[in-house]
């Protein structure tokens, strides 16, 4: 089947769908954009956490089907979507996003600290790398959506928030504390920034 | 496999009536898991998000009707104080995510022993309103709803419309027995209401047997040892005696397996614990509106 949907503000068609497949298959497979990670396919560990209209999701339990005309934002478009945000209160005149090309070539630079060059990231990716909240990497994806979200909700989160709000998002490398760091410093800058 | 798209209830009853076979897909995060891992190939998927009833809910005098697929972020964050058994049950379900998409209706579509709802409805008192094209809409008392190990009441061309649940008219508490505090599957788990407008208590355990099921020995003990003892009208504290009769019973309703998550015995034994503290929190808390009310007047 096909399935059209919008994903990082653009409009999307993907073709040759398996009326069982999900909504990560479709992202990773389909449309060329792995960064959404595959780890467990049952909905434990949160890699591929992506937001559907708005609501951060698993993925991989989003059956392909059922995005048909919904919004799907993705760890790639992500620093649009929080510019966006940021300086619009969000996408309002359908001319933002990212397109697939632009996020399937998308890469976490950041700004070099010394340089200063690189692409612009979002407050809360900026704050991963500067909190060495990063190590193998695989779970940042969704550790991003679901703290992106969070932070939107609740700017001003205590730790026990943070808990909560990454619960569902496994992390093997890092023992979670710079990821905890990583978080207070998106919002102690998103609070200065104000 | 067939992708079944319906816009309204009426088609989505009109789809389930021609295709019995269909399985309704709503949050997906019990379906798909089973997907996933080809433990299931579907002729027909029948996707419920474009249903919008199912995720509206009304209060009304009595009962709260929530619509199948309201998710159980959306009852902690609206219906807290009309269902605070499944609220606190809804928190401890699984993660964010999950929660974000998961709903009643696809818990009771599983009937999974271990479902989180399925206590705290018991305990509140609900029915379950499902319906199809040909024979419309009936109620099925949550008692009767659970008919064995992932089985329930509901027949090949029926859906789930919405859940009747009883607002509280007492303080309620809902209880889980696992490793951590997210993402872990109930050992077991029990959910109690008190009822002072019937001065009653109602109980439910998950986990702890091949359905979900109430103590009811355990229920009529605590309901006469209760209206004895005038505890309703003098609002005295629960005599232990009481308590771990009552807990015993409650223990004594379980019919446990062994099994990864946990041994039979120490699910009978966690359950009376659970009895005993849930009775102690609630009744805690009914004689402390109890205190108020009668400092106010
Ligand atoms: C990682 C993970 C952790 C989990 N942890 C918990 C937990 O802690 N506690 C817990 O209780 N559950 C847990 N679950 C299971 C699951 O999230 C719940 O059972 C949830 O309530 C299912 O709702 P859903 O809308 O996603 O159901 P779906 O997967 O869409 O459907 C589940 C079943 O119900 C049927 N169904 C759905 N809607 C209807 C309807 N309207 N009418 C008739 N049939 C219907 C479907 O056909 C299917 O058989 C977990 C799942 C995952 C993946
Ligand atoms: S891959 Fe979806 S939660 Fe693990
Ligand atoms: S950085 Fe490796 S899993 Fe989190």
């Amino acid at each position: 089947m096909r399935v059209n949907f919008t994903v990082n503000g653009r409009p999307q068609e993907a073709d040759d769908v398996w009326e069982g497949e999900s909504l990560l298959y479709v992202l990773r497979e389909r449309l060329g954009l792995p960064g959404s990670k595959n780890a467990c396919e049952q909905g434990e560990c949160g890699s591929c956490t992506v937001r559907l209209d708005g609501v951060p999701v698993c993925s991989c339990l989003v059956a392909a089907g059922q995005v048909e005309g919904r919004d799907v934002v993705t760890v790639e478009g992500l620093a649009d979507y929080a510019k966006q945000r940021a300086e619009h209160g969000g996408c309002a005149s359908g001319a933002c996003g990212t397109s697939l090309d632009e996020a399937q070539q998308w890469q976490a630079k950041g700004t070099d600290s010394q340089t200063g060059e690189g692409t612009e990231l979002s407050p809360i990716q900026q704050a991963f790398i500067d909190a060495g909240a990063v190590q193998c990497g695989f779970c940042t994806p969704g550790l991003l959506v679901a703290a992106d979200e969070m932070l939107e909700r609740n700017p001003n989160p205590t730790d026990a928030d943070i808990r909560e709000a990454l619960s569902g998002n496994l992390c093997r490398c890092t023992g979670y504390e710079k990821i905890m760091d990583a978080v207070r410093l998106a919002a102690a800058r998103q609070g200065e920034a104000v | 496999m067939d992708f079944l798209r319906p816009a309204s209830w009426e088609e989505a009853l009109a789809a389930k009536a021609e295709h019995p076979t269909a399985v309704p897909i709503a949050g997906g995060t019990d379906v798909m898991v089973e997907i996933n891992f080809d433990h299931r190939r579907p002729e027909y998927l029948l996707d419920l998000n474009r249903v919008g009833d199912l995720y509206e809910w009304e209060v009304g005098e009595e009962s709260v009707r929530l619509g199948a697929s309201v998710p159980y972020t959306k009852i902690m964050d609206n219906l807290r104080a009309e269902l605070p058994g499944l609220a606190l049950a809804s928190h401890t379900v699984a993660s964010p995510q999950i929660r974000n998409r998961g709903g009643v209706g696809g818990n009771l579509g599983t009937a999974s022993p271990a479902g989180d709802a399925h206590p705290a409805l018991l305990a509140a008192g609900a029915e379950v309103e499902v319906a199809s094209a040909a024979r419309g809409t009936r109620l099925i008392p949550i008692d009767d709803f659970y008919t064995g190990v992932k089985r329930n009441a509901l027949q090949p061309d029926e859906l789930i419309r919405a859940v009747h649940i009883k607002k509280a008219d007492g303080p309620q508490q809902y209880s889980k027995v696992g490793t951590r505090n997210a993402m872990v599957i109930a050992v077991c788990a029990f959910g109690l209401a008190l009822h002072p407008e019937t001065r009653t208590v109602r109980t439910g355990i998950g986990s702890a047997a091949p359905t979900p099921v109430r103590a009811k020995a355990a229920e009529e003990f605590l309901n006469a040892a209760l209206e004895e003892g005038g505890f309703w009208d003098n609002g005295k504290i629960i005599t232990p005696s009481v308590a771990k009769q009552f807990a015993d019973l409650c223990s004594a309703a379980c019919n446990p397996i062994d099994d990864v998550r946990g041994t039979a015995s120490y699910r009978r034994h966690a359950v009376g614990v659970m009895a005993r503290r849930t009775l102690t929190w609630t009744w805690e808390s009914y004689r402390g509106t109890r205190r108020a009310s009668e400092g106010a007047a």
